[in-house]
């Protein structure tokens, strides 16, 4: 008799692109599922051997260790800069830079809209949660209006702090990028078209033609005081509202 | 060697090239435009990165990345700016990265001016940048000693894994000399970076990181820094005397206006002050040793500066207490003849000659 065990096949198994490094994110945080989807389309595409991941100042500080790829860990804001100039140089290498909004729209504008601009051959994966997570909760420009954080105790007052800002659709705005989407993962269907969106975003990198941006419309439970459950539904029913899903730029 | 007429601008640009720089990014500033502008001709030539960058903070972070990748690289910028490379370069120097990082110097504080000042000397040789780290700093005085300290500045970055700075100044980016140029070096014979990014392939993943949240980790980390700083400071360190051996005064000055105390030296001589010359050529790793030894024989040791008084600070800690002092210095861009020094140092000398025969100062 033969065992069960032989005839069962594995349908979901860890990306061989993950390093064995623990996560340090909270429970039920999107981070952790982003950073698997990355892997998973690194080992897709088959570049784990060639990609190089650059890594923000914010909850995925770590990113540089936790992909079995090479890896550098750039200053709060710069790591469109830092990617440049590794692309510039290693023109072969598959570059990819992961951000947080705090990092890649406040600190770090004006380097995310000039390599875009430049049409820099990189692609950044952009982890909108619209909050500063890693510092315990401020306002980040991609907060929404009456959304309560730590340095807005009364909710963004958009008299003073003005609009959450929308990267993609500003990036869309540019002649050089290629490609420019904004997918979220609050349900499975959202998750595979994130995952389908990143594909399409490394590989048109791999192809040589340009400049890709996935924005990820994510949760902060910790940050937000809600369960994973309720975060979820927060995103699906509101933040959604104030950013639309969509591909903006596809010129693949 | 080959000899040509250049700015010191272009003569730093081009005796990159020929250290093996193929990569550099930078952001215009007067008085150093020239030599951005020489690399955005000559860098393809050579098949070589050119960025003009949206900042000079966007500028060394694309050092940043290019260094990881393994290749030389250099950035430029003039005071100003170079405030706003000092966070890439703290980080640089808590990755262990390479860099070359020119300054062509001016009038400050703040916006300040154009002219040709000193007034940097802090920011590049006491940590301009966050946390504990150290920057090889070099200080040119003529054209061709600015290609040839750009060259060496490669060389040590890269044997070190530190940041090192060439600190010029407007008068030595602008003025036209003859520079004797070095051939270009075959950057496949440069030794390997096996850190370097360059994909796992066949390997475990090479990380490139200045973060350590574990404070043992990172007192780790530090402590190898400071034996590289160490060996540093017993190898590198470098200076020119000029005529020391018989001086009643000993004038201490770099860069340009280590130049120009040359000059006063011979002025002083010709009429009958024996001046000497102690030019410091790094400023980190600073000549401690040498200016404590002459300071021992030399009655009044007289820096010299284009500020209100930044090295001064080190050559008394290298007197310490040996010798008077003084220091004479100009500011705000404003460059003194060597008559306005000379006066100096006579007023010195002869205060020292009454000293000696006895008679107190009125
Ligand atoms: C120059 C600088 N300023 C501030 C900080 C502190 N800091 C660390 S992470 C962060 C914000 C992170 O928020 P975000 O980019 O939204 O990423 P998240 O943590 O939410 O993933 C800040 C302000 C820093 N490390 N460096």
């Amino acid at each position: 008799m033969r065992s069960s065990v032989e005839n069962m096949k594995p349908v979901f198994v860890r990306p061989k692109s993950l390093s064995d490094k623990k996560f340090t994110y909270c429970p039920g945080c999107h981070h952790g599922l982003i950073t698997r989807i990355l892997a998973q389309v690194i080992d897709e595409l088959g570049i784990q051997e060639r990609t190089v991941m650059v890594a923000p100042v914010g909850c995925a500080v770590f990113a540089y260790e936790w992909f079995r790829c090479d890896g550098v860990q750039a200053a709060h804001g710069r790591a469109a800069a830092v990617a440049t100039g590794i692309k510039r140089v290693r023109p072969d290498l598959v570059v990819i830079s992961y951000q947080g909004d705090g990092d890649l729209a406040a600190i770090g504008l004006a380097e995310t809209i000039h390599a875009a601009n430049r049409g820099e051959k990189i692609s950044v994966i952009f982890v909108n949660n619209q909050i500063y997570g890693m510092t315990g909760g401020q306002m980040a420009p991609t907060t929404l209006v009456g959304q309560h954080a730590t340095s807005c105790p009364e909710g963004r007052n958009p008299q003073e702090a003005g609009y959450p800002i929308r990267m993609a659709e500003l990036l869309a705005t540019l002649e050089a990028p290629v490609y420019v989407a904004r997918l979220a993962l609050f349900d499975p269907k959202h998750v595979l078209e994130t995952t389908k969106a990143v594909r399409k975003a490394l590989t048109y990198q791999v192809q040589g033609k340009g400049y890709s941006f996935v924005e990820i419309l994510a949760n902060c439970p910790t940050g937000w005081r809600m369960s994973p459950v309720q975060a979820n539904k927060h995103i699906a029913a509101v933040v959604t509202k104030a950013f639309p899903l969509g591909e903006f730029v596809d010129k693949g | 060697m080959e000899r040509q007429l250049m700015t010191g601008n272009e003569a730093m640009a081009e005796a990159a090239l020929r250290a093996g720089c193929r990569a550099y990014f930078g952001y215009p500033i007067t008085p150093q435009n020239e030599l951005l502008e020489y690399m955005a001709r000559r860098m393809p030539q050579v098949g070589g990165a050119f960025v003009q960058a949206e900042s000079e903070v966007a500028a060394i972070n694309m050092c940043y990345g290019a260094a990881a990748a393994g290749v030389r690289v250099m950035t430029s910028s003039s005071s100003p700016g170079v405030s706003l490379k000092m966070e890439g370069i703290s980080y640089m120097a808590g990755a262990d990265l390479p860099v070359v990082v020119v300054n062509v110097a001016r009038g400050g504080p703040g916006l300040g001016n154009i002219a040709p000042a000193q007034g940097d000397y802090f920011q590049a040789t006491k940590g301009g940048g966050h946390g504990d780290y150290r920057m090889i700093v070099l200080a040119p005085s003529t054209v061709n000693e600015a290609a040839a300290l750009t060259q060496l500045a490669f060389d040590l970055a890269d044997k070190y894994r530190v940041p090192a700075m060439v600190l010029a100044d407007g008068m030595l980016g602008q003025m036209m000399e003859p520079v004797e140029l070095p051939p270009f070096v075959d950057v496949g014979s440069l030794p390997p970076k096996p850190w370097a990014l360059s994909g796992a392939q066949g390997r475990e993943p090479n990380y490139v990181a200045s973060f350590a949240l574990d404070p043992y980790d990172l007192r780790e980390l530090n402590r190898r820094r400071l034996a590289r700083y160490q060996q540093i400071e017993a190898h590198e360190v470098r200076w020119e005397e000029v005529q020391t051996e018989d001086a009643e005064v000993l004038l201490v000055a770099y860069g340009t206006m280590g130049r120009i105390a040359k000059t006063v030296v011979r002025l002083a001589r010709a009429e009958g002050t024996r001046a000497g010359l102690l030019r410091p050529i790094t400023l980190w790793p600073f000549p401690y040793g040498p200016i404590r030894r002459l300071a021992q024989r030399i009655p009044v040791v007289l820096t010299v500066e284009l500020s209100m008084g930044q090295m001064v600070e080190d050559v008394r800690l290298a007197v310490e207490g040996r010798a008077q002092t003084p220091f004479y210095g100009e500011m705000g861009g404003v460059v003194p003849t060597p008559r306005d020094i000379l006066q100096e140092v006579k007023a010195h000398a002869l205060q020292r000659g009454k000293h000696e025969a006895g008679v107190r100062p009125a």
